[in-house]
Formats: structure tokens, sequence, C-alpha cells
């Protein structure tokens, strides 16, 4: 086998391979063309700033990931680095692996900047975040780019109690930017069965208090707004506006008819929690399937659904439910999987079964059927039977 | 024999039961079975007309029955009927 030198090896490859210039590049983007372009430069390179729309792929992972960003080898690829050569030999690899087409950009880079084309910063994990997250960049699912989503989201949970413990603790390690959380309770010495956001240390404070310094113990990289006020149809808009997502963690009748309408009437995606005794149910109201009102008309009278205040919960299930719905929560944000929407899961823990039950909507739904009734927010204490509550302040106090 | 689970809040009705085995044909007569052997079911389930309750799901397998036959629905050796109550948590005042 011939000797080749490092300026004859540059030579022969792009001999074999299709080269274009930065105008070139240019005018075949802007025609819509579906191009693939991958910057294959070092991270330290690429986060100074590349091609808009190119795939960051590094020279050594290369020929390894490929296939994920274009499969089809009959499409052309395009290949840049810093200045033309090292994208001129990697087209080559392509090209040995069957690409009829790969293409590297001539002079790189620093040529498509050079001629003054739009260029962009990526916004990228810092050092320590990339160790923090790397047990959630290593799956392919979130990798670098989900892992930003989160960091760049919001969600509301209503509640710090059983449910919104585990879910707010999941999502502030998982470095969801910010998190809201709504609960106008005081720590009792009866919640720390199971709340474990709190401790002994916490007992007469604020919920809100206890879950911020849990919460920014966890990951500092997280927001924490508390708001310490009842949700009420007053608020609920303003608050829920705020946030990309919602985690029901309420525990009461009320709450949910509420949470559930404002969530669709502002189109965000609601990660529903419940839990009775050894009994939980969790489900995803995204407006592809049905919404809480599709699934129960009619709240329960009364007194007729006992309550856990009544008849008791076992500590480990929130723990367990509010896992699940900072699961699903992660999913939505991120965008991969299959979420609970349609679908309500029930879990018994005292015989240790799941079972995953379909839940379809309701055309008549008065909320998010084809004529909805339901166009505002009402009064839910006098929905579900209760006396009214109507005598809150008016404006939206300001987060603790 | 057909499966019917018992959701938590009903189970103190059926002495802790989680699930029966009973007879019937369709969900109705199931539920109606269930009440033959712990009194009071069925008034949990259903209301003054016969009908589920708006707060109350019941499921053949995977699937609700509002969506096949109603309490009509048939019910075969295999299948597993579920009922899925509404539920809130923790406050005493809802």
């Amino acid at each position: 086998m011939a000797h080749l030198n490092r300026d004859q090896l540059v030579e022969l490859a792009k001999s074999e391979i299709t080269e274009i210039t930065a105008d070139q590049l240019k005018a075949r983007l802007d025609r819509g063309e579906d191009l693939t372009v991958i910057d294959i430069r070092e991270r330290d390179e690429f986060v100074q700033g590349h091609v808009p729309d190119a795939t960051f792929v590094p020279r050594g992972h290369l020929e390894l990931q490929v296939e994920q960003y274009q499969s089809d080898r009959d499409e052309p690829v395009v290949l840049y680095c810093a200045g033309g050569v090292r994208s001129a030999l990697a087209a080559r690899n392509l090209k040995e692996m069957g690409y009829r087409n790969p293409i590297s950009l001539i002079g790189g880079f620093n040529g498509w900047k050079d001629a003054g084309m739009e260029f962009k910063v990526p916004v990228v994990l810092n050092d320590e975040q990339q160790i923090r997250y790397s047990r959630h960049t290593m799956l392919s699912e979130i990798g670098e780019a989900g892992q930003i989503r989160l960091l760049e989201s919001s969600v509301l949970l209503i509640g710090a109690g059983g449910l919104g413990s585990p879910a707010a603790m999941y999502l502030a390690a998982a470095g969801v930017g910010k998190l809201g959380i709504i609960d106008f309770d005081t720590v009792d010495v009866s919640n720390l069965q199971r709340q474990l956001l709190h401790g002994q240390k916490d007992v007469g404070r604020p919920k809100i208090d206890s879950a911020r310094d849990r919460i920014q113990d966890i990951n500092p990289d997280v927001e924490v707004v508390g708001y310490n006020v009842p949700l009420k149809s007053f608020n609920a808009m303003e608050i829920i506006s705020e946030y990309d997502l919602v985690i029901n963690g309420s525990d009461n009748f009320p709450t949910r008819y509420l949470v559930n309408d404002a969530c669709h009437l502002l189109d965000k995606p609601l990660v529903d929690g419940s839990i009775f005794m050894f009994e939980g149910q969790v489900t995803v109201y995204d407006g592809t399937g049905p919404c809480y009102r599709c699934l129960y008309p009619d709240p329960p009278p009364p007194g007729e659904v006992p309550s856990c205040a009544e008849a008791g919960v076992m500590g480990v299930l929130p723990g367990i439910v509010g896992s699940m719905q900072a699961l699903e929560a992660i999913k939505l944000l991120v965008g991969f999987g299959e979420p609970l929407s349609g679908r309500l899961l029930m879990i018994d823990t005292a015989d240790m079964t799941v079972r995953t039950l379909r839940v379809d909507a309701a055309l008549d739904c008065p909320l998010c059927g084809g004529r909805p009734t339901v166009t505002e927010l009402i009064d839910y204490e006098e929905f579900c039977g209760l006396p009214s509550l109507a005598d809150y302040p008016e404006a939206v106090p300001e987060p603790a | 024999m057909t499966t019917v689970y018992i959701p938590t809040p009903l189970r103190r009705l059926t002495a802790g039961a989680s699930k029966l085995e009973v007879e019937g044909s369709s969900v109705g007569e199931l539920i109606q079975a269930v009440d033959a052997q712990h009194p009071g079911v069925a008034a949990k389930i259903l209301d003054a007309d016969g009908e589920v309750k708006r707060f109350i799901n019941v499921f053949r397998n995977d699937d609700e029955i509002r969506s096949l036959e109603g309490l009509d629905t048939p019910v075969g050796e295999r299948d597993r009927i579920s009922i899925v109550p509404a539920m809130a948590g923790g406050a005493a005042t809802a």
C-alpha cells in the first residue's frame, strides 16, 4: 500500500467527494432543501458558534452516529469543520460507508462566518452540569439537547404534600429549571409519615419554605417560586399561565376540577395523580385524550368518598405515584416515550397489581367536547356541593 | 366466573376483599351478584336510576363500559371488571 503524506491524503479525499462553498450551501438551505448538515468539530469549537440547524457530531463519533441523523445513503450529507480539511477526510469515510453524496464545506465554519453568514451560539451544559446530568445525557432519548430543554422548562406543582414531595424532588434532581409550588399549609407532624420534602425541624413552617430549602439543597440550578395561597378561580389562570406543565397533587375535588379546567383553557399539559389508602391513579391530560371531566363528569357528593385524613394512606404510596408523575412530566417536557394520555394507570399496592385502562374523551364533555358549556372558570366549591369560598383577596399575592 | 376488582373505598363492604369471583353474563349482572354477596355495593356504584354514578368508571378489561354497551356489556369467564371511582386524596373537608 502506498504511503501518503498528510497533503496527499487530503488531496485524495477531496478528489473523491464533493466540495461546496458557503454561498452554495446557503443558497441550498435558503431554497428549503432538507439537507443534513453535521458539525464535526470538537465541543469547545462548536460552543463558540455553528451553522444554524447543524447537528453536532464530533469527528471521533461521526461514523458511529451518522446513521442516527441520516440513514438514507442516497441523500446528501454536508460536513463541516473549522477550515475544510477534517471534513474532507471525514466525508471520504462516509463514502466508504456507502453514502453516495458526502459533501465537505470549503473553508469550514470559518469560511461560513467570514462570508458574513448567520450563525448560532448554542446553549450548552457547563462543566458542572455535564457531570451532574451525565446519567441523563447518555440516554439517547434525552441527550444534551433534552437536558437543556429540562433546564429551560418550568413545572407548577399543585400541593407540596404526599404527591408533590417526590414529584418536586425528582424534577429538581432532573434539572427542571423552574419549579412553582402552590400550597398554603404549614408542616404538621402527621405529614412526615409520607411528605419527604419536610422534616422534623420544619414542623410549623410554611410548606413552601421547607420545600424551597429541600429543593435548593438537591439542585441549586432550580429556581423555586412559592405561592403561599390557596389556588382559586381568581388566581389559577394567572399562576398556571407562567408554567409549561402542571403536576396535580391536590387533596380535594374542587381543586381537581379547577386545575383541569384552567389547564385545558390554557392548553397546558396536566399530569394527574391521586391516592387513597393503598391505591393510586395516574394519568395525563394533554389535549390528545380525555380530560378529568371526561372521566368524572360530576364530583362525588360531599362525604360519599372518604378522604385519606379519615381513612388513612400508606406512606410509601404517594412516593410511587408522585414519582410516576415526575417521570411523565419529564417525558412530556423532553418529548420521548409514550405518555399516559388516554390511559389511566391504577396501582393497588396491597396486592401489588398494576392495570393500565384505556380512557376516551367524552364527545359531550362540557369542557373539551364539541359543544363546550364550561368556557371560563367557575365556583368549584359550589360545583362540588360545598359552601362557596368566594371571599379571597382579589389580587394574586406576590410569590413568597 | 368473572373477576371483579373492588376499589379500596368499597372494600369496607366486601370484608376487605380486593377482588371477587362472581357469575353473570353482563356487567350489570356482575354488580348485582357482588351485591348479593356483599349488600350495599350496588348502591355505591349505581345511582337511583340504576346507572353508573358519574364519578365512577367501570371497565371491562381495558375499556370503559360507556364506550361498549354500558351495564349491558357482555362478559365472559376470562374478563376482568374494574370499578374506578374518583379519588382526591388528603383533605378531610372535601
